[in-house]
């Protein structure tokens, strides 16, 4: 076995036990730090997969910034501990059901239609994860959607700002 | 894999270690001495000459002391927060080059662990914005009032300021027309970031120590009103691991602006002698860190809504500014 798939293997373990582990955690602190680890994990896949742009920008954003005002929240809050006695009846079953679908729509991609849907893709260049050729890619292929998304996000910041505005008068 | 790849690694790895461990230990002497020749007082002097050996008597002192865990406590996070804290001051050295490309017996070796990253910029962003779970967990796990409030006061800071600080890096990143720590600094050759980048160094130098929790920006631990704030439940060599961690990353935050604004470890004749490169960028680090101490000791601690406001509304704009300045400066006249 070569490293990189010795690499893989341990670290795909620790991915789905995070996983396990964020779904389970009866504290909602822990459910957070499972899930940032979760996503270190993933930006460490991303660096095998030759792509260290998109592992460095996965750990700044969605590990650094958006986990960390997840556990903001959650102790500002005080809601550390999963509220005990409020009970989803109709939960369960729902998750069951989408969670099996999904199973279902995957395996099916992967043993029957993996020609049609994935594109007959030319071997990648080592360079196809640097910085430069996905801000090539970003701000040429893939203009209008990285410009859309720009404004979806002013839109939402602007909604923040105005939301946690004080009332005046 | 090639062993001797595996033994050049460890070692520079130990270097780097070895380099904050002491880098820790003596510049908590240095600015006890600093602070007091300010504060027109002597300063420790009495361990060893010059009170070289202070710095032993309290890790000594430490590591005999007892631990404390908090009855009410989380008892694995409350240990896990130390180690937190600590590891991300050690691992962001390793893309920084200490100096140019040495050749020993043959081979040459590039002086820093990880060789020549082209994302080097974006990983001491990523590493710098893991920093924080270790201070907000430390406060959460305490189950103090005082240790809370401290951890999410330094979450807030810390995100607000992390913006700052990438967006003063970008003015050096557009300048050397790369991410990599070692293109940044060969494209000062002929001319040191600072003086094409005033602003950009001065908003870096603000952020950066508000990102390590320095005075004025002392806020998560604010003294006189939260006790200690985040460590204020820790003890013994759990307590001394915050002071590690908080000192190894000015450290490390110097290198980062030495690299970035002061040339590296660029300077005379080190095309001719290469070992001068680690001196030089030794010097600089050390100016940086007296620096620091210096406004450590004059400056008072903002209230923290000025803090916040100042890090958004004053300095994330002219951040903003100076990219869009010097992005069209560099299309005009051309980067290096």
């Amino acid at each position: 076995m070569s490293t990189q798939l010795i690499l893989f293997f341990i670290l795909a373990v620790i991915a789905i036990l995070s996983a396990i582990g964020m779904l389970v955690s009866k504290n909602s602190v822990y459910s957070a730090m499972f899930l940032v680890l979760n996503f270190v994990t993933i930006a460490v896949l991303f660096l095998l997969l030759n792509a260290p742009f998109i592992a460095m920008v996965q750990v700044t954003i969605y590990a650094g910034a958006i986990m960390v005002l997840f556990l903001f929240v959650i102790m500002l809050l005080g809601t550390d501990m999963a509220a005990e006695g409020i009970s989803m009846p109709w939960q369960p079953p729902i998750a069951i059901l989408l969670s099996g679908a999904l199973i279902l729509e995957f395996a099916f991609i992967l043993f029957f239609a993996q020609q049609d849907v994935l594109p007959q893709i030319e071997a990648i260049s080592a360079a196809f994860g640097s910085p430069q050729s996905i801000g090539k890619l970003l701000f040429n292929f893939y203009l209008l959607p990285f410009e859309v998304t720009s404004v979806l996000l002013l839109v939402a910041m602007v909604g923040a700002i105005i939301l946690a505005q004080r009332e005046t008068g | 894999m090639d062993p001797a790849l595996l033994v050049e690694w460890l070692v520079k790895s130990g270097v780097i270690i070895f380099l904050i461990l002491t880098g820790f230990a003596y510049l908590t002497l240095f600015e006890r001495r600093v602070l007091a020749r300010i504060q027109v007082r002597i300063g420790p002097n009495r361990a060893g000459p010059l009170g070289l050996l202070q710095p032993l008597a309290d890790g000594i002192k430490l590591l005999f002391k007892e631990e404390v865990i908090p009855d009410k406590a989380d008892k694995v996070i409350f240990i896990l927060a130390p180690v937190l804290t600590v590891i991300p001051a050690f691992v962001l050295l390793a893309v920084i080059p200490l100096g140019p490309e040495i050749s020993i017996l043959g081979r040459s070796y590039s002086l820093s662990l990880a060789g020549d990253v082209n994302v080097g910029v974006l990983y001491l962003l990523a590493v710098a914005s893991i920093s924080v779970y270790g201070i907000v967990l430390a406060g959460w796990s305490s189950n103090n009032k005082y240790a809370l409030l401290g951890g999410l006061r330094s979450a807030a800071q810390m995100i607000s300021y992390e913006l700052v600080l990438g967006l003063a890096f970008i003015g050096p990143i557009l300048l050397a027309n790369s991410m990599s720590l070692k293109d940044i600094i060969q494209a000062q050759s002929r001319v040191w970031f600072i003086v094409l980048q005033p602003i950009g160094f001065l908003l870096f130098l603000v952020a950066s120590i508000a990102e390590v929790n320095r005075a004025p920006f002392d806020m998560p631990e604010a003294e006189q009103e939260l006790t200690a704030g985040y460590h204020v439940e820790y003890s013994g060599m759990k307590f001394a691991l915050f002071f590690m961690a908080e000192y190894g990353k000015m450290i490390v935050v110097s290198f980062i602006t030495a690299s970035l604004f002061l040339g590296g470890y660029l300077g005379p004749f080190v095309d001719k002698l290469p070992l001068l490169g680690p001196i030089y960028l030794l010097v600089k680090v050390t100016l940086i860190l007296f620096f620091m101490i210096w406004v450590r000791a004059t400056w008072p601690r903002i209230r923290y809504d000025r803090l916040m406001a100042l890090g958004w509304k004053v300095l994330l704009p002219i951040g903003l500014l100076n990219i869009i300045i010097t992005a069209i400066l560099v299309i005009l006249v051309g980067g290096y």
